[in-house]
């Protein structure tokens, strides 16, 4: 392989600039967190809700969350990407549509946060009605034999317990999350793939600067991975067979 | 305390309750017992209205329960039910287990709460599990737990469906022992069971089901005695006979 290898280049300044190349990298990956987390938060408050829906024994209110879970995971989610940046603001009142594409600040990343969170949303929301209807129905009677009312009977009894059991795959939509965030790339977010790209043209050294955004979203990924694994501990239920370990 | 008047109740086109009609007075223990399938869990759970109905009307406490304008919430927190299979809540301690509905539902502070589910708690043996979770105990305490939980929300009546169904032979004597003292307390309850040497002891009147049927309501002593239908006397024949 006729390949000039310069691990040094991450200290080289760019082309056109003062900053050097990590500079760059440790941008992108900051606003690869940035677009993950908020978009996280996001997904599991809407997921958690839609996914309670789900299970709810009025219809409509059911309907409405299939149909929600149906529109985000039926769709990829580059396109998804696009239709939100490119299509929706067509779509919305004039004077919204023109402030949206000339004055609305961070427009790029609240799209992105936006989508991927309500993309992401659809799969948190999967997992949380698996997890609901796993639970004994007799939970459910026992709850409001007590006298809550159904929805105090989800906050108190059944959640807590569906929200333990579905750690597992949770834990992996959280990993999934940092990793799809690259698409985040296509619509002009400065994340660490778009930061990627720009380094490996204004350097011309792409194999260092892949393999050194692949450790970065390793990093997420296991850190991700281990700081669950933490809260799956602490939540453990003693004496539950189906979260101890 | 509760009638049932001519309840019927269906699942798509299988009638499970036909035209159930009984009254438990103040201060009765009655038992409902007959062969599985027969409706008796199903009829049970229609008194505080975790099934529906859709013939006939329940009314407990002068409350209709199959009334859609009946705040269903506030009748059950007066209503304790105990089930087949405990269902304490397993991610919270006993003691939280037992403070939870008298907080959120009844109003209760959290320290009058704990005094009394502590103090229901000694009641039923308990008291050393109170930092427990339900998944520690066993069959036998879990219920118990179950009992000083319902117990908990100072109910009008107590509704029993197959409380020592799921549990091991030697836990059952425990759970009735509490059940007993309550009767014999004064407790309005309604009790689905095979266990006949406990409607034996403390029921007033025995209510037997087939197919969805009340086939007989009578007193103890007629029940024990002289069982009129030809179905309950089979029952009994195989479930006394050892």
């Amino acid at each position: 392989m006729n390949y000039h290898w310069n691990w040094g280049i991450f200290l080289e300044q760019v082309k056109a600039g003062e900053e050097t190349y990590l500079d760059w990298l440790i941008t992108g990956f900051g606003w690869t967190l940035a677009v993950a987390l908020t978009a996280w938060v996001m997904a599991l408050l809407c997921g958690g809700i839609i996914g309670t829906l789900r299970t709810a024994p009025q219809r409509g209110l059911a309907f409405f969350a299939t149909c929600w879970v149906e529109l985000f995971r039926n769709i990829p989610l580059l396109v998804q990407m696009f239709l939100w940046f490119f299509v929706v603001p067509e779509l919305l009142p004039r004077e919204l549509s023109l402030w949206i594409k000339q004055d609305m600040p961070a427009k790029e990343f609240v799209t992105a946060v936006l989508c991927l969170g309500l993309f992401t949303s659809a799969r948190v929301a999967e997992q949380v009605r698996a997890g609901v209807q796993s639970l004994p129905n007799g939970q459910r009677m026992a709850g409001l034999a007590i006298g809550f009312t159904l929805p105090q009977t989800y906050r108190y009894v059944i959640l807590p317990m569906a929200f333990r059991i579905i750690i597992p795959p949770l834990t992996s939509e959280f990993m999934n999350i940092f990793k799809n965030s690259s698409v985040a790339f296509a619509i002009g977010v400065l994340e660490l793939t778009f930061q990627a790209r720009q380094m490996q043209e204004d350097s011309e050294q792409g194999i260092e600067t892949y393999l050194a955004v692949t450790v970065l979203y390793f990093i997420c990924a296991f850190v991700a991975n281990r700081g669950m694994a933490f809260i799956e501990k602490r939540s453990r239920v003693p004496g539950f067979i189906a979260t101890s370990k | 305390m509760i009638e049932i008047n001519n309840v019927s109740k269906w699942y798509g086109q299988f009638q499970v309750l036909t035209d159930c009609s009984t009254q438990i007075t103040k201060g009765d223990v009655v038992v409902v017992c007959g062969p599985s399938g027969s409706g008796k869990s199903t009829l049970i759970k229609c008194v505080n209205g975790l099934e529906a109905f859709q013939q006939g009307n329940i009314v407990v406490n002068g409350t209709s329960v199959g009334d859609p304008k009946t705040n269903l919430p506030k009748l059950r927190s007066r209503v304790g039910m105990v089930f087949q299979h405990f269902e304490l809540f397993p991610h919270m301690s006993i003691t939280e287990n037992l403070v939870i509905g008298q907080t959120k539902v009844l109003g209760r502070s959290k320290e009058e709460a704990q005094e009394r589910g502590l103090k229901l708690l000694d009641r039923v043996g308990l008291k050393s599990q109170a930092d427990k979770f339900p998944g520690q105990l066993s069959g036998g305490q879990q219920q118990r737990v179950a009992i000083a939980r319902a117990l908990a929300m100072d109910p009008i009546c107590m509704l029993f469906d197959e409380p020592t169904s799921a549990l091991d032979p030697e836990m059952i004597n425990e759970v009735l022992d509490v059940m007993v003292e309550l009767a014999n307390e004064g407790m309005t309850m309604m009790v689905v069971t095979h266990e006949m040497g406990f409607a034996r002891k403390v029921a007033d009147r025995v209510i037997f089901m087939d197919h969805g049927h009340i086939v007989e309501d009578a007193t103890k002593e007629e029940f024990f005695g002289t069982p009129r239908s030809e179905r309950a006397q089979q029952f009994l024949s195989k479930i006394l006979s050892h």
